[in-house]
């Protein structure tokens, strides 16, 4: 499996997109927090470029790179190796390598020049997305046997997760305004994974401001630190399930 | 050696095997005919784990392989389409098989007979048809295995790396080896096989000795004898 995971992500490095966004993230952090005075504000501005540029690379970048791969995963199943160890190294290659791309373009400059605690929280909620989306993207790959269907429903569930979402949830409010929403507003805001890690870095921010209806909902309901700690394990849970969706898939596609 | 018992796989409306019963014994070479369509590949597919039947067994020496993976350390195969990572280069595909597969003892016959050391340079990208096939080849032989499964191996080759590729086939038969070839070119079958599996619709028309099948006929020449089978409407 190492050996495996060994090509993936020597094969990804080789490939210029990656360093490109790895030195695009870098460009942007630097700037945001080198020109910007205030530190709230320049995390706030790169918080939005995690949950919107991050979610967008991580999964239309692991989706191309799976379709490019199927040669490379057809030639491995016709050897002595377990299908379910075969997508769990690609899996992992790629996570890995984004995951690389990510602390060295954002992670390293705010340790650097920030450093906070609200930094590393930052840092752990790209990272978490970062898994999430490509985990997706597996799925989404090993469902769809065509490669332009495969990278319209990435497409898709992107513009789902981070755009159509709030738009989904304000509507609902209003449509339903007269009744009590606290509890589905809390369901509503575990079913998409950009708008929990919005919710951690806000809730710890205390900026309830922009913390939108789901994170105010989040915090009355559990606290700030309980409704981190909720947050934190639906993240968890996002990472695990699309994965092992895609594997129970993978075991019985014919290729 | 490897037995199919009772396979079915549909995709979609088209019944591709239906009820395939064949057993094939250790050092036999056998060839599996049949016309565009019957289901050939497909067999040879689910033999290898990459197609997953929808009922029935299939034992390799013995013991199911549904859902196991290490027999296919015994099996070599070589795809009618090959598919490569485009961007390796062949000798960089030939030291990832290595790295990635466990051997005691690799057989670089092929490699040498087909110069491919000449060539490791180039990426698979930028190979014609026929060297890829005849890098197919070379991995197939390469791990010494107890099986080989043989898709359409001289399609694309030249006449001269088709004749080498057929005398380490027979070589190989001698050497105990079981070989499962399918080819549309009866004529080169002549002298390398000692079975017929004949398929058609996904089913098994029969699965004969050449020799019976010979006397059968009244023909000597393979092509001959699958022509009056088919004229008389099968057997």
């Amino acid at each position: 499996m190492k050996k495996i995971i060994k090509y993936v992500v020597l094969d990804i490095l080789r490939n210029r997109i990656l360093v490109s966004y790895t030195v695009l993230l870098l460009v942007v952090s630097m700037l945001l927090l080198c020109l910007t005075d205030n530190g709230t504000k320049a995390l706030l501005s790169l918080l939005n470029i995690v949950l919107i540029v991050l979610p967008l690379v991580s999964i239309i970048f692991s989706t191309i790179y799976y379709y490019n791969a199927s040669a490379f995963i057809e030639l491995l199943v016709c050897q002595p190796l377990r299908r379910t160890k075969i997508l769990l190294s690609v899996y992992v290659g790629l996570a890995l390598s984004l995951l690389i791309a990510f602390c060295v373009g954002v992670g390293v400059p705010l340790l650097i020049f920030d450093g906070s605690i609200t930094a590393v929280l930052l840092i752990v909620v790209g990272m978490a997305l970062t898994v999430i989306f490509s985990a997706l993207a597996i799925l989404g790959s090993v469902i769809m046997r065509d490669k332009a269907r495969g990278i319209g429903v990435a497409i898709l569930s992107w513009f789902y997760f981070s755009l159509l979402y709030d738009g989904l949830v304000l509507f609902l409010l209003f449509q339903f305004s007269d009744y009590p929403l606290e509890k589905p507003a809390v369901v509503m805001g575990a079913l998409n994974p950009i708008d929990l890690g919005r919710i951690i870095v806000l809730l710890r921010l205390d900026s309830a401001a922009m913390m939108g209806y789901t994170g105010a909902v989040f915090a009355s309901f559990f606290g700030s630190v309980g409704g981190m700690l909720t947050a934190f394990v639906l993240l968890l849970i996002w990472m695990g399930w699309p994965l092992c969706w895609a594997l129970r898939r993978f075991n019985r596609k014919d290729l | 050696m490897i037995r199919f018992t009772n396979i079915y796989k549909r995709f979609g409306r088209l019944q591709a095997l239906d009820n395939i019963n064949l057993s094939f014994p250790a050092s036999k070479s056998v060839a599996l005919i049949g016309p565009n369509g019957s289901g050939k590949t497909t067999l040879i597919k689910s033999l290898l784990g990459m197609v997953v039947p929808d009922k029935g067994d299939i034992t390799f020496k013995d013991s199911s392989i549904l859902g196991s993976c290490d027999y296919r350390a015994n099996i070599g195969y070589m795809p009618q389409i090959s598919s490569y990572p485009e961007n390796m280069t062949i000798s960089q595909v030939m030291e990832m098989m290595k790295d990635i597969r466990q051997y005691n003892k690799l057989d670089e016959d092929l490699v040498k007979a087909f110069k491919l050391p000449q060539l490791a340079g180039k990426p698979m990208r930028t190979l014609s048809g026929g060297t890829r096939q005849k890098v197919s080849a070379c991995l197939a032989f390469l791990f010494n295995p107890e099986v080989l499964v043989l898709d359409e191996p001289t399609a694309g080759l030249d006449p001269v790396a088709s004749g080498i590729l057929q005398d380490k086939i027979l070589q190989e038969t001698k050497n105990g080896k079981l070989v499962l070839i399918t080819s549309h070119i009866l004529s080169e079958l002549d002298d390398l096989v000692d079975e017929v599996a004949y398929l058609q619709d996904g089913k098994v028309q029969f699965h004969k000795q050449v020799a019976a099948l010979q006397a059968e006929t009244g023909e000597q020449k393979l092509v001959r004898a699958m022509a009056r089978v088919m004229e008389n409407g099968g057997l």
